[in-house]
């Protein structure tokens, strides 16, 4: 187990390694330039670049941002003067952190629920139905969820607060905006990964040792079939991340989201690379998580069989 | 013993022609395939909705007299009348018109994104899987490496650096989209390299050519094409979402996404104005799922013969 | 004769599939003694696993369903008990060890917990004794080192050691009856000798009565008592085992045997396969099912059914060779006196 978690941490930092050094010769390739604002003279702008470093050599600032990198300093923003990135995203990133936990506790406990029920009761109506809410689901981007949840339950019927992020209320209409894909996804996969444990071997002989049914769902199919969601919550982290960049600047949440597609479009260097590693720390953080539970859930894994 | 006849008692030895009788009508894969997917309703509805919307996505705009570009101060934000029949956007354009070129533009990138992905995956998947050696293994580490680096930010990276348009949003998508494929044919190929009927052939000194066209390919088409139907929604999805944050298609080209966008700013006062690309979206997304299940059950071969 | 402990009556079972209903038993009879070891035999698709499986109804209903016929177990109808009669009688009183060991066993759960489970419910033993008698099972079919397979999750087991383990897993509630379907099919053969070695072993200790489905004669001749040749759906001989194979009355019986290679076959001497391929249970023919394939086919066996004809008080077939109206060949048995025909 512990060859296993070793094997997957060096694997991680290989990652961010290839992520960030890719991530900073990106950004520098990009048309435009932060300092193009006709205000600034010449001659303030050619400081300002050089308050920045990016007169020095390219390999050399390469290697400045790395070792800026390793201290856990993100820089400043060019364009919210005076803020550091790390300023910003800890700001920010509470909010989407949170809207992003509730969606994803919502989406896998509701997806599995789903997914377990529409295999038990295959093919009688609660299947369908269970279908159905998931083939919908897949079918929707979430800004369209987004944006017909606020018309309905906020601008027509008034159930909920339309924007903002201050309350329980507030956070409804959100989370389960930004959740529906992923549960729509979680309760496909686990529907089918049901299906397919059903007609494994090991199901007929826990029913030829007498077993209830109950239990062979609950300890035999369940657990079996719950690997291939396993496999899924890393990108699912990563989908409902996205989704954050769309549901707040729908529900004007003040989240990470909302600043990172802001920082894209004014060509705030600084800021969009550091929120870009950011997010990929946070994500292969969260693979790696998700590589060790799995190693945890399913004993083959760990001596690498799989 | 009246009821027998001495004549019923002369041996006559096997049957040949009967004992190798086999009631069901052999089938190719592909008819079989065919057979399965019009008896699946919901699917063949998926594919039916798919053909209508690309026939329109040619076929409307040039039949319209509307222009996509063409403003009218006079007819802004109005509702479907017999004049605009979807209404019009805040500028005045025709939304029935905008919305088949956009549909032209979203299955477009939808649909070149997806064969780009399957063809670089499966050439690349294919060769590492069915020779296997260092190149292999060099592929596979930067795979494994760059298929854990989550690929919106790489998209979103390089559609900066690349601009806006139909034709760099297709390249971000498929900088990082063909990882996926890739490992999958990897692994299939990999896998059947190792069963007895391709050994067979290869004991019998078929070509490596030969083996690949007529062992591996047809044991894999049926996941690529199910695969390739499966990722077209990813694609379109992907596009609407960065046209949405406004890295997707340059004004004034317009895509679902696009429309969308534009739609949710007016949702309070206008909302027929995002109704629309929404409900195209969400129909094609519903569409190609459908189809693509209906697929997947046609093409396993495992699946051939039932149900 | 002792009382049969288990018997089977005119068992009729069939599947629905989309091109019509297949049937797979058709009208199958038989019964286990206490202590015995009776083999099925057949080739693969003759419904000798079909069989077994209904016997404890682990075949997926629907699409599988009973037609008709009864199997009696100690006087009690299986096909009429309720749900938690028959969860009682497939824990206690049968127990079933499958074709794959690798497929057959739960990966995610220890070895241990796995024959535990099956006291789950239908005991009131302590834990303590449960898994006391656990590891004397696990002792019980040549496991070593108990304690500590106890602890392992099936992946870490051999082959052989896995088919242990699944007769374990049969064997611990102490039944009356277990089935083994094929159940050194996918082993090599020194495992395969070890673990019939341990059947008739268990036999032995326990006094369990085995039904042993197999294709293979020679597991047969090794360890079965009595034999059920099974083919189309239907069973075409019966009797002890000397008499399957000193006294074969059936040529598919003979058809089976010549297609065995032996140490005994000469070099020169040609394997003499069964030409073609079984019957499709689509549409089953309305005579014999093996009259295509049949050398000695007459015009009879394509039309009717053949009656049974009776041998001695355990050997049987079903074939019109033994008509007395039918030609004299290598078949041809005397038979038992009084009872021609059932």
């Amino acid at each position: 187990m512990a060859k296993y978690i070793i094997k997957r941490v060096i694997a991680a930092i290989l990652t961010l390694l290839v992520l960030v050094t890719i991530v900073f010769f990106l950004v520098r390739l990009m048309p435009g330039e932060p300092f193009t604002n006709p205000k600034l003279t010449p001659d303030v702008a050619a400081n300002l670049r050089k308050y920045y470093g990016f007169d020095k050599p390219l390999i050399v600032q390469y290697f400045q941002y790395m070792g800026n990198l390793l201290r856990g300093d993100f820089g400043y923003s060019m364009h919210y003067t005076n803020k550091t990135v790390n300023y910003i995203i800890g700001q920010t990133f509470p909010f989407s952190a949170d809207l992003g936990i509730r969606a994803l506790c919502l989406a896998i406990s509701f997806g599995l629920i789903l997914g377990i029920l529409a295999a038990r009761k295959r093919g009688t109506k609660i299947d369908f139905f269970c279908v159905m809410v998931a083939i919908i689901g897949t079918s929707m981007p979430d800004f369209i969820i987004g944006a017909c949840l606020q018309y309905f339950f906020g601008i027509k019927w008034g159930l909920f607060p339309v924007a903002k992020y201050q309350g329980f209320q507030y956070t409804v209409l959100p989370a389960c905006a930004l959740s529906f894909y992923t549960l729509a996804h979680v309760s496909r996969i686990m529907r089918a990964s049901m299906l397919e444990v059903t007609s494994q071997d090991y199901i007929k002989t826990a029913r030829s040792k007498g077993l209830s049914e109950v239990r062979i769902t609950a300890k035999h199919q369940i657990r079996n079939a719950i690997m291939p969601v396993m496999t899924i919550l890393g990108p699912t982290v990563a989908a409902v991340l996205t989704g954050t960049f769309v549901i707040e600047a729908i529900f004007a949440i003040p989240g990470m989201g909302k600043y990172y597609v802001e920082s894209v479009s004014n060509n705030d260097y600084s800021m969009t690379l550091g929120m870009t590693v950011f997010y990929g720390i946070f994500l292969v953080f969260c693979n790696l998580i998700v590589d060790i539970l799995y190693g945890i859930a399913d004993p083959r894994v760990r001596i690498g069989k799989r | 013993m009246a009821e027998f006849k001495q004549e019923q008692f002369i041996i006559q030895g096997k049957n040949t022609e009967k004992m190798e009788s086999i009631s069901r009508p052999a089938l190719s894969f592909w008819q079989d395939a065919w057979r399965r997917l019009r008896k699946n309703r919901t699917a063949f509805i998926g594919l039916c909705i798919l053909t209508l919307y690309v026939l329109m996505a040619i076929f409307a705009p040039m039949l319209s007299r509307y222009s996509y570009t063409a403003m009218d101060s006079d007819a802004m934000n109005q509702a479907p009348s017999a004049l605009h029949w979807l209404g019009t956007d805040a500028t005045g354009r025709d939304q029935w018109v905008r919305v088949w070129m956009g549909a032209r533009v979203s299955l477009a990138i939808g649909l070149f994104t997806a064969v780009i992905n399957m063809c670089v995956g499966a050439v690349i998947g294919g060769l590492c899987g069915y020779y296997g050696g260092k190149l292999d293994m060099i592929v596979m580490r930067i795979v494994d490496i760059l298929y854990g680096i989550p690929s919106l930010i790489i998209t979103i990276l390089v559609m900066m650096v690349l601009g806006k348009g139909v034709a760099p949003l297709i390249v971000a998508l498929c900088v990082v989209g063909w990882i996926g494929t890739c490992r999958f044919v990897r692994g299939e190929v990999y896998r059947l390299k190792e069963q007895e009927f391709v050994m067979a052939a290869r004991v019998l000194g078929v070509p490596d050519f030969t083996i690949i066209l007529r062992h591996i390919i047809p044991n894999i088409i049926g996941m690529l094409v199910t695969n390739l139907c499966m990722s077209i929604p990813g694609a379109i999805f992907q596009e609407a979402f960065l046209s949405y944050i406004g890295l997707g298609i340059a004004p004034p080209n317009c895509s679902w996404g696009v429309l969308a966008k534009e739609g949710i700013a007016y949702l309070r006062i206008y909302p027929h104005e995002i109704f629309w690309p929404a409900f195209f979206i969400c129909t094609t997304m519903l569409a190609l799922n459908l189809l693509g299940d209906g697929l997947r059950d046609a093409l396993d071969p495992k699946l051939r013969g039932t149900e | 004769m002792q009382e049969p402990i288990l018997s089977l009556k005119n068992i009729v079972y069939s599947f629905k599939t989309y091109g019509g209903t297949v049937k797979a038993v058709r009208d199958v009879s038989f019964d286990v003694r206490p202590g015995e070891i009776l083999g099925i035999v057949g080739e693969s698709g003759c419904g000798k696993s079909v069989t077994a499986q209904c016997i404890m109804r682990l075949n997926p209903e629907p699409p599988g369903f009973f037609e008709g016929g009864e199997i009696l177990y100690k006087g009690k109808d299986v096909l009429k008990m309720n749900k938690k009669e028959l969860r009682d009688f497939r824990a206690k009183e049968i127990g079933f060890v499958f074709q794959d060991p690798m497929t057959s066993l739960n990966p995610t759960m220890r070895v241990g917990a796995q024959i535990e489970e099956v006291f789950l419910g239908h005991t009131d033993v302590s834990k303590q004794e449960v898994k006391e008698k656990t590891l004397e099972i696990l002792k019980l079919v040549g496991i070593s080192d108990a304690e500590k397979r106890y602890r392992q999750y099936p992946h870490e087991l051999s082959g052989g050691m896995k088919q242990r383990v699944m007769i374990a897993i049969a064997l611990v509630s102490r039944p009356s009856v277990i089935i083994c379907d094929e159940p050194t099919t996918s082993l090599d053969v020194t495992i395969e000798a070890q673990i019939l070695e341990l059947l008739l072993e268990l036999r032995e200790k326990l006094g369990t009565s085995i039904i042993m489905i197999t294709h293979d004669l020679g597991v047969i001749a090794k360890i079965c008592d009595r034999v059920v040749v099974m083919y189309g759906g239907k069973i075409m001989e019966r009797g002890t085992a000397d008499e399957i194979y000193y006294e074969t009355a059936h040529p598919y019986t003979r058809g089976l045997m010549d297609s065995i290679a032996r140490l005994d076959t000469a070099k020169d001497q040609e394997l003499k396969p069964i030409d073609g391929t079984p019957p499709d249970l689509f549409s089953p023919p309305a005579g014999c099912p093996f009259a295509a394939r049949c050398e000695n086919c007459m015009a009879i066996c394509n039309e009717l059914p053949p009656e049974e004809y009776r041998f001695s008080e355990e050997h049987s077939t079903a074939c019109w060779l033994q008509h007395e109206m039918a030609p004299d060949t290598p078949f041809r048995r005397p038979l038992m006196k009084g009872k021609e025909k059932d």
